[in-house]
């Protein structure tokens, strides 16, 4: 027990020392950045990506990918934002709700293409990203609905504050302690891990590979209808083209948290680093005085840097158990 | 997705009689059928479309980034991936422009167009291949920012251009009255057909696919033939990078952003599968020519861009869902047969 | 299979001989191709046109590609040729790179010109522009500076750092800060949200972090403004840190009636779609051919003329139109 222990701190260790040092070499050219406000504002800002990674990395482990989350966002966003316009007395509330259901529609969609369709995840989710984006654009009429015609309860779901905390930040943190319980005591959470890992293994133990495959996307969709949501209060505007290319970055904050692409394996600790380092990232560049055309390259070259520390930790820890074995 | 492979398929296929319906449920066959039908359809809907001249002029707008298809095709029948082609193309594009604005002979920039696209196909091979633990998606991923980002770093908020004329020509310009670029990519069309599916390297990449471990054990170099594959696609966009520079005889970094999606739509439309080993090149050049048209003729009667991002993103989904349901439906038949024999 | 293609593509081409000329007569087409689809302001502008078109008895073919790109808008370009429209007004995305097909479509007969977002001289034969961006970089700047009380450090959040409109109007607003009656106030940055929400939101965040004192902001760009508005309420900063900027009034009514942004610039981009779907009509009629001192009448916008800018020529709508919370309420559903 105290060998995993050890090895779960030693293979988050090379992403939060890169956080680390990265905090401490930004602190030192700007001094406003481990501000309080500051760091409310990156919390904030990283809140929905965070909510997204723990979808994807269920995605992931399974062995699969979902790149129409940033398509379902926006639609769920879009047609969210539409209601409370033209009802104005919707409550925030139910307005979550709507746009969280949408989300798990277009999710069952993707989940049910990949499960009963055996459409390969890449393929149904990219063509289904195409779907949803032209639809959100039809939805919107060429249109975007803007921050005077949200009432203002809508656009508090975004601002408001919970005991000194920002609304999102207690969204994202209730999110992650279901997804916590979900994933490590939950029988249908440990499932997801085992068609991950072994699929054929899994289905012959008797557990619905199609079920759980259904399952992961629909919990995608829905978390990408409530980002959807929460985007569209914390900006206070709706765009057709919203989030374009937002799945990308949550593939990053995944693969950053050492959720393996091959399927089977990816913690809850390990996403959640992922997702504050690219929070940093984004909440840095502009502190810093670099000029903006090296901020492409700064993010990449950090990324592939995080990702190789990653790998190297990895293997020193694979090597540690098979020494471990020798007899 | 797993298939069962039946143990004893070998001998059960050579022992069977050539059938027609089995050789022409073939995917390829599918993507002939379907081409036909976008042709029929397109003809239908404007009248503008059957001319020669359009016919002729809608091919330099989808064929720049067919020459990326061709080593993407590899690359997934190896079971992996590459999203930072769309960068390589920028950035071999803006160093090629930038070289020819700083004195460099047009046709040595073009050269160092093409060495730098080589470069980093180079550059993601070798890391891929040292970092196994790594997938390609992520080292691609974190590479395409870079790429993109020097382009930045070098061009900043600038266009270069002003070729010299003779360079406009590449995308421009006809051979008798076939465009020059459908002859380039019908050249390497056929070198990349005829490695994968006629040299021994074509069928190591497949064995590669079909299982990795196999393949290394049984002395395939595989890490070579990666970093091969991975810098062939470098070269590839480095061409695309030659091809859209001429068409926009300007370049800025920000060019070529979204190519790696549409590169990857074509190749699964193709029939080459994700999960590797299995695909054919005929299929992805059968996808490049079936999407370009189909773009074509709908744009020839104004389609909205949001409807034709629904109607190529249902074209994928049902244009893959269809075998598959056949596949199945023969699938149950053959389990119910093997149940009735008592296994 | 791969000498069946070749065939195939053959009997196509033959049967295509058979079918040349048999196009009937039809009304002209005047064609327009927008930046992006889903753009609020990009509709209206396309809108203008058509109504100039319906005004003129020609057809309209209204065009916009899914994503902001150049590669998109070439392909375009090339459709429209095909269809052997009359005239082709552009909303670039991109300054030179549309040149060669641009180029092209004039071989071809087609009349050019650009509208809004300029394409190079010699890519089309006039340029409509909504107003001057002498003025706008200038008016920008007097604005902040007389909302600022005279003194303090300034920055400008802009969109990309490519689009060549941006890049004049903020040239012109350094042109404008070098007047000595400007010598306390201090531009400290430009910053690119790329006219991505989330990127503005966190670029706006960051200036304000950077620069503590920092009293004045200009945006001229729609989803930089809002971006910014939203950050200003959102911090309580309202007086402590002024915006102004070209901003879309249903976008920017929340912030101007609030008092957060007293007051921005635009244009209305039905009159430029408008204007520019006239002068379209003029070049295919002949009455202008796009070089200085040529004329024409525009419909409701009364007489036009065309005046040099750079190596081409221009037309010109107006002056940038001030949005304040007096006339918010009458334009915030207009556009």
């Amino acid at each position: 027990m105290a060998d995993f222990k050890a090895a779960f701190r030693s293979r988050d260790i090379g992403l939060l020392g890169l956080i680390v040092v990265l905090a401490v070499l930004v602190q030192s050219l700007n001094p406003s950045f481990l501000s309080p406000e500051n760091i409310a504002d990156m919390t904030k800002n990283t809140a929905i990506l965070a909510i997204l990674s723990i979808g994807m990395m269920l995605v992931i482990i399974t062995r699969g990918i979902d790149l129409s989350i940033g398509a379902t966002l926006a639609l769920s966003g879009m047609i969210s934002a539409q209601t409370v316009a033209t009802w104005q007395e919707v409550s925030p509330v139910a307005a979550l709700l709507l746009g969280t259901l949408i989300g798990l529609a277009c999710g069952a969609v993707v989940g049910g293409l990949v499960s009963k369709g055996k459409v390969l995840p890449i393929i149904a989710s990219l063509g289904l990203m195409n779907v949803f984006r032209g639809v959100t654009f039809l939805v919107s009429g060429g249109k975007w609905v803007s921050a005077n015609q949200m009432p203002d309860s809508f656009k508090a779901i975004a601002t408001s504050d919970f005991l000194g905390l920002n609304t999102l930040i207690w969204v994202a943190v209730m999110v992650y302690l279901i997804a916590y319980w979900f994933v490590t005591w939950n029988r249908t959470g440990r499932q997801i891990y085992a068609v991950g890992s072994n699929p054929d293994s899994a289905q012959i133990s008797g557990i619905n590979n199609n079920r759980i495959l259904l399952l992961v996307y629909v919990i995608m969709g829905g978390l990408s209808g409530l980002a959807g949501v929460l985007w569209v209060s914390k900006f206070a505007s709706a765009q057709g083209d919203t989030a374009m290319g937002f799945e990308l970055s949550v593939v990053a904050a995944c693969v950053l948290g050492g959720v393996n692409m091959a399927g089977g394996s990816g913690r809850i600790s390990g996403i959640l680093l992922g997702a504050l380092l690219l929070g940093i990232l984004n909440n840095a560049l502009p502190l810093v005085d670099v000029s903006p055309f090296w901020q492409n390259f700064i993010q990449g070259t950090i990324i592939l840097v995080a990702v190789l520390i990653n790998a190297l930790v990895k293997r020193r820890f694979n090597q540690r158990i098979l020494q471990k074995r020798k007899i | 997705m797993t298939r069962e492979k039946n143990p004893n398929a070998t001998t059960v296929e050579l022992s069977q009689p050539f059938s027609l319906a089995k050789f022409f449920f073939q995917w390829e066959w599918m993507l002939v059928v379907l081409f036909l039908l976008v042709n029929l359809l397109n003809v239908n809907l404007s009248p503008y479309y059957l001319n020669f001249d359009n016919l002729k002029d809608a091919l330099p707008t989808f064929l720049d980034k067919a020459f990326i298809v061709l080593p993407m095709v590899f690359i997934i029948i190896l079971g992996e991936f590459d999203i930072s082609v769309g960068s390589i193309v920028a950035l071999s594009s803006v160093v090629m422009a930038l070289a020819f604005q700083m004195g460099l002979p047009m046709e040595a920039a073009v050269g160092l167009c093409l060495l730098v696209g080589t470069l980093c196909g180079m550059f993601n091979g070798i890391i891929i291949v040292k970092f196994k633990e790594l997938s390609a998606v992520i080292v691609t991923l974190a590479t395409m920012i870079i790429f993109r980002g020097i382009a930045y770093i070098l061009l900043e908020d600038q266009a270069a251009g002003h070729f010299p004329s003779w360079f406009k020509g590449l995308s421009w310009g006809y051979v008798g009255d076939v465009p020059t670029i459908l002859i380039v990519f019908l050249v390497f069309a056929l070198l990349f057909g005829w490695v994968l599916h006629k040299t021994a390297l074509g069928r190591r990449v497949y064995a590669i696919g079909n299982n990795v471990t196999a393949a290394r054990f049984s002395g395939i170099k595989v890490d070579r033939i990666k970093v091969l594959i991975f810098t062939s696609a470098g070269f590839m966009s480095a061409v695309t990078a030659l091809f859209l520079t001429s068409r926009m005889g300007s370049t800025r970094p920000n060019v070529a952003s979204g190519y790696e999606l549409e590169v990857i739509t074509m190749v699964v439309l193709g029939g080459v599968s994700t999960s590797g080993g299995k695909g054919r090149l005929i299929g992805a050049v059968l996808a490049v020519f079936l999407i370009g048209y189909l773009r074509n003729g709908l744009g020839l009667i104004n389609v909205p861009a949001q409807v034709l991002l629904i109607i190529i993103g249902l074209l994928l989904v049902v244009a893959v869902m269809v075998p598959n349901l056949q596949w199945n439906k023969k699938r149950a038949l053959r389990h119910g047969e093997r149940k009735k024999e008592g296994k | 299979m791969k000498r069946l293609f070749p065939k195939v593509l053959v009997a196509l081409m033959v049967l295509g001989f058979l079918g040349v000329g048999t196009v009937s007569a039809a009304p002209l087409k005047y064609a327009i191709i927008f930046k992006n689809t889903g753009n609020p302001y990009g509709e209206k502008e396309m809108e203008g046109f058509k109504n100039a078109a319906k005004e003129l008895g020609v057809e309209a073919i209204l065009k916009a590609p899914d994503q902001p790109t150049a590669e998109a808008q070439i392909q375009m370009i090339q459709e429209l040729i095909a269809q052997k429209v009359s005239v082709i007004a552009m909303v670039a995305n991109d300054y030179d790179a549309l040149q060669p097909a641009l180029e092209k479509a004039k071989a071809a007969g087609i009349k050019v010109l650009s509208l809004d977002s300029a394409v190079n001289a010699a890519s089309r034969q006039v340029h409509i522009n909504q107003a001057d961006p002498e003025r706008i970089g200038r008016v920008e700047v007097q604005a902040i500076v007389q909302m600022i009380g005279g003194k303090g450090e300034i920055a400008v959040l802009s969109a990309t750092s490519q689009a060549s409109n941006q890049n004049l109007w903020i040239d012109w607003m350094k042109t404008e800060l070098k007047d000595p009656k400007y010598k306390d106030v201090k531009l400290v940055k430009v910053a690119y949200g790329d006219d991505l929400r989330d990127k503005s939101v966190s670029e706006m965040e960051g200036l304000l972090k950077s620069y503590p004192n920092l009293k004045g902001v200009i945006a001229p760009t729609t989803v930089g403004i809002a971006a910014a508005g939203k950050v200003i309420t959102d911090k309580k900063l309202k007086g402590k840190v002024h915006l102004t900027g070209l901003g879309l009034p249903s976008e920017m009514a929340e912030y101007i009636q609030s008092g957060v942004c007293e007051w921005m610039y635009l244009w209305n981009p039905l009159d430029v779609g408008y204007l520019a779907g006239y002068a379209a009509d003029a070049l295919v009629k002949g009455t202008i051919t796009g070089k200085a001192g040529d004329k024409f009448k525009a419909g409701k916008l009364g007489n036009k003329v065309v005046i040099a800018d750079g190596d081409g020529t221009q037309v010109m709508l107006g002056d940038p139109f001030k949005f304040d919370a007096k006339n918010i309420a009458d334009w915030k559903k207009v556009y």
